[in-house]
This record gives structure tokens, C-alpha cells and sequence, in this order.
């Protein structure tokens, strides 16, 4: 029997972590739940004068993805740490690589991708104009990938240790701060007038860079925490 | 030189507060390094005195 | 060739290291202490007061240079923790862990003498200055690497993880810098820089420079006193380790 492809285990994992979310339906929910419970404590703290709620929504709605995809970073590698799983798939013939990989997209796919398709409605109650709306949820689209790659390196590195959530977020909100930065840069552009595309290159080289180096780093994070 | 008298070189300009407590800060951080590195070389070297003592009983 | 690799390779060993290191040391804090007075004297006796800051420029004299350090520490440091991952020696790693707290501490400098530069300057202590706000961000990439080893009993791994996160850091750290300076001149607002320093005369250049030498210098000797007690604390069930002069009761 021939070993099964890196693109075949890639998918595997994808459907099986996805299988895993659906099941414990409060999963997905969760991230969402965070996104919109911040977003809304803003306006509460600060007043809801338009022009002000207009002038921070980007980096509040940015701030509150980011700290939403940052506290699910928990259940990306934990479960399958705990029961083995992850040991059977560092030991598999496939590259673990590919299995780490997949875990992180289905990680973004339950806790980054509703935050972008939620984030039209959120971006109303601040009351940003269509075009700025349109530049949030590209932004979040490119740059929630990019949350979830970097994440994953500090969620692999953590792995069992004690006060280990605490901890993901001192070693994983400095490598976020590129992201943030183009990504809150993108929408402000747009509703200063100007091109939101400088900030969108640079947002997406970050996920670029990211895709290319956070599965080695968080594989061989895995490795080191199995050994 | 700069300083007319030792009370010109105090008062900075008037800027004593922010370079005085930037020099002061650093030298005391560096000399509470010094301080910290020889408390934690005593506690090594005792751990390395227990064990050789372990040792010692246990020959 | 092959002798003196494996000459060098002998000292890889905390058992040749750490006397090679004690001798070292009293060098490295003369170096440290003969600079810093040298470059005590250039910051306070030979550069002149400047005609828009008045004295409240000399802090530059330490906030430069710290910023310095604390950047090229967090460097050296991963170099170390990336040897120690490739080549697997115990001293990699445990030079990495010596370098760490000295860097963290530079980086807190920097900050502190950057805040109480900006005061009289600018009018607050912090305004969000491109340079500071990078250099607040590796203070946190420092607390972490060192919060990560402290969080992980295992020696071997924690040493191994440091090392990885330290790679990811060094790696991050040219774009976070690059990203903060982008969003500073994005809302250029408050306009203030404190990177446009003084006119640089001479001697302020030369002041500078000396006062780095000399942090330069203690973090070397830091980092060598650091990396032997380090070595006795991992090592105490060890032969050479007991068999030392200054473990004999």
C-alpha cells in the first residue's frame, strides 16, 4: 500500500478536525461569540458618538478578530496533544508538515472565517461606509490566515505546559503586530479616501511569509514538545 | 569643560530630574544585575557543595 | 585544520567552558568599566550642550546605546539558540539563556531613558514614537522567550523551544520594525521622532559610541558570569562540577 500523499492527509485532517468542530457545536461559536461581545463593549466604554465610533472601528474591529482568533488557539493542537492523536501524526509516514498544516486550516476555517463574514454587521454599529466594509472583510480575509499561521507556532510551543493560555498570548501578540498594523492600515486608508492597496500588499506578503514559514516552525515545535 | 561649578553640573540646565534619573536608573539596574548574578552564583555553588556531599555519604 | 576545530569544539563542553569563562571575565568587566568611564567623561566634560535641547540631549548617551544592545543581544542570542538547536550542544543553549536577561533589561533602559528624554522634549513620556514603540515590542518578545523557558520543567525542551521561538523572533523582528515605522509616518499627527536627533557634532557620535562599547562589554561579562552559574546549577551531579575548587566546602 502505497504511503498517502501530503495533499491527501492535508485534506483528511481539514475534514476531520471540521467533523471534531461540528460536533462540539459551541466551538465555532465561541471565537464569534468574543468577536461581537468586544466589538459591542467599545461604544459602551466610550460613548457612541459617530464620528468617533467611525475613526476607531478599524482597530477595534481588528483588535477584537485578533484577540478572538488568539483565544482559540488553545484548541488547535491541546485535544490531539492530550490523546495522542498528534504522536500518531508526527509518526505517520506523511510530512507532519502537511497534518500541521491542515489542523491550522481548519482552525481558520471555524475561528477565522465567521469572523469575516460577520464583520459587515458589526462594521454598521460603528458606522463605517460600504467601501470601508468591503475593505474589513478583505483585510480580515487575507490577514486572519496570517492570525491563525503565527498562532499556531505559539500554540505548538506551549503544548501541555502549565498557565500555557496566559502565555500563548505574551509569546504571540508581538508576531501579530505586523498584521494588525496593515490590517487596520488597510481600512483606514479607505475611509481617509486613499488606496487601501499599500497596506493589502504588505497585509498579504505577511501572510505570504507566514504560509511559507509557520508550518516548519510549528512542526518542529510539535517535535519538541512530543519528545 | 562644560560646567562652571559642581552645582551647574547638578542641576543640568534644569534637567536634572529626567538625566539623573536616566543615568542613576541604568547604573542601578546594571549594578542590581551584578548583585542578583552573585546571590544566584552563591545558591549554584551551594547546590554543587549538597551534592557532593550526597555523594560523599552515599561512597 | 581538523586539530583546531576540534580544539574549539573541546570548549562546546560546560566542563572546559565554564574555567575558560572565569577567565575571561575579569578582562571583559575591566574593558566594561575603563569604556564606561571614558564614555561617562565624552557624555558629561567633552560634548558641548546643544542649542535646541540644552543638557536634557545627554540621555542619549545611554538611550542609544541600550537600544543598541538590546537589538544586538536578542541577535547574538538567537545565534546561540539556533547553534544549540543544529548542533545540539548543551552550551548553545544554555548562552542563549545567559544572554536573555541582560538583553530584556537593555531593552527596559531604552524604553525608561527614551520616556524620560521625551518628557522635556515632547511633553509626554511616551508618545508613540516609531523607534520606542519597536523597542517596546522586543522587550515583550524578550519576556517571552524567558517567560517560555521558565514555563517548561523539562531542561531539554525548554531549552529546544526557547530556541525555536528565539528563530521566529529574530525572523519578526526587521518586520515589526519596518510595520511600526509604516504606521508612524500613517498617522503622522503627533509628528515627533526621536530618531531626529541633534545635529550630530562629533563628540556626541563619539560619546555614544564608547558608552556602547562598554555595554557591550558588560553584557559579555554579564552573560559570562550568568552561563556559569547556569552551568553549576544543571551540572551540580556532575564529576568536574564537584570536583571544583570553589564547591569544596
Amino acid at each position: 500500500m502505497s504511503d498517502p500523499s501530503a495533499g491527501t492527509a492535508f485534506g483528511g485532517i481539514v475534514r476531520r478536525d471540521l467533523r471534531l468542530a461540528a460536533r462540539r457545536k459551541s466551538e465555532p461559536l465561541f471565537a464569534l461569540g468574543f468577536f461581537v461581545l468586544v466589538a459591542s463593549l467599545f461604544p459602551l466604554g466610550l460613548g457612541p458618538e459617530p464620528e468617533l465610533l467611525r475613526r476607531i472601528a478599524p482597530g477595534v474591529l481588528w483588535v477584537a478578530a485578533l484577540l478572538a482568533s488568539m483565544l482559540s488557539l488553545g484548541r488547535m493542537f491541546a485535544a490531539d496533544y492530550d490523546d495522542g492523536t498528534l504522536e500518531q501524526m508526527a509518526l505517520a509516514p506523511v510530512p507532519l508538515m502537511a497534518s500541521v498544516g491542515g489542523k491550522i486550516a481548519a482552525h481558520w476555517l471555524v475561528s477565522g472565517l465567521p469572523l469575516v463574514l460577520v464583520s459587515p454587521l458589526l462594521a454598521l454599529q460603528y458606522g463605517l461606509p460600504a467601501d470601508a466594509i468591503a475593505q474589513l472583510m478583505l483585510s480580515l480575509l487575507i490577514g486572519t490566515p496570517a492570525l491563525s499561521l503565527v498562532g499556531a507556532i505559539g500554540a505548538a510551543l506551549t503544548l501541555g505546559v502549565r498557565a500555557g493560555g496566559v502565555l500563548v498570548a505574551l509569546l504571540v501578540l508581538p508576531l501579530y503586530v505586523p498584521t494588525l498594523i496593515f490590517g487596520a492600515g488597510a481600512v483606514d486608508a479607505r475611509l481617509a479616501g486613499l488606496s487601501a492597496a499599500p497596506n493589502l500588499s504588505l497585509l498579504g506578503a505577511c501572510m505570504i511569509l507566514a504560509l511559507v514559514f509557520a508550518p516548519l516552525a510549528a512542526a518542529t515545535a510539535i517535535r519538541i514538545a512530543l519528545e | 569643560m562644560n560646567w562652571a561649578s559642581a552645582g551647574e553640573f547638578f542641576a543640568m540646565g534644569g534637567y536634572a530630574f529626567y538625566v539623573w534619573g536616566s543615568f542613576l536608573v541604568t547604573a542601578a539596574c546594571l549594578a542590581a544585575e551584578m548583585l542578583l548574578l552573585r546571590a544566584r552564583r552563591k545558591q549554584a555553588l551551594q547546590r554543587v557543595r549538597a551534592e557532593r556531599n550526597r555523594h560523599e555519604a552515599a561512597a | 585544520m581538523d586539530a583546531g576545530l576540534i580544539r574549539w569544539f573541546r570548549y562546546a563542553s560546560p566542563q572546559s567552558f565554564y574555567p575558560l569563562a572565569g577567565r575571561m571575565l575579569p578582562w571583559f568587566a575591566s574593558l566594561a568599566a575603563l569604556s564606561a568611564a571614558a564614555g561617562l567623561w565624552v557624555a558629561f566634560f567633552v560634548a558641548p550642550t546643544d542649542a535646541q535641547q540644552g543638557e536634557s540631549y545627554r540621555i542619549i548617551f545611554v538611550h542609544v546605546p541600550a537600544s543598541w544592545m538590546s537589538m544586538f543581544l536578542y541577535v547574538v542570542m538567537a545565534g546561540w539558540a539556533g547553534l544549540g538547536l543544529a548542533f545540539s550542544t548543551r552550551l548553545s543553549a544554555m548562552m542563549a539563556h545567559a544572554i536573555a536577561p541582560t538583553g530584556a533589561m537593555f531593552a527596559f533602559l531604552s524604553l525608561w531613558s527614551g520616556a524620560l528624554w521625551g518628557r522635556p522634549t515632547w511633553g509626554a513620556y511616551w508618545v508613540w514614537d516609531a523607534r520606542l514603540t519597536s523597542e517596546l515590542v522586543l522587550f515583550f518578545l524578550y519576556l517571552g522567550y524567558m517567560a517560555l523557558h521558565a514555563a517548561i520543567d523539562d531542561p531539554r525542551r525548554g531549552d529546544r523551544a526557547a530556541a525555536v521561538l528565539a528563530l521566529v523572533g529574530v525572523i519578526n523582528v526587521p518586520i515589526i520594525h519596518f510595520s511600526v515605522q509604516w504606521w508612524n509616518t500613517l498617522h503622522q499627527g503627533a509628528s515627533v521622532s526621536l530618531t531626529r536627533a541633534p545635529s550630530m557634532a562629533a563628540t556626541m557620535l563619539a560619546g555614544m559610541l564608547v558608552m556602547a562599547f562598554a555595554f557591550w562589554m558588560y553584557s559579555i561579562t554579564a552573560a559570562l558570569i550568568r552561563v556559569r552559574a547556569i552551568m553549576l546549577e544543571r551540572e551540580a551531579h556532575m564529576q568536574w562540577a564537584r570536583d571544583l575548587r570553589e564547591a569544596a566546602a
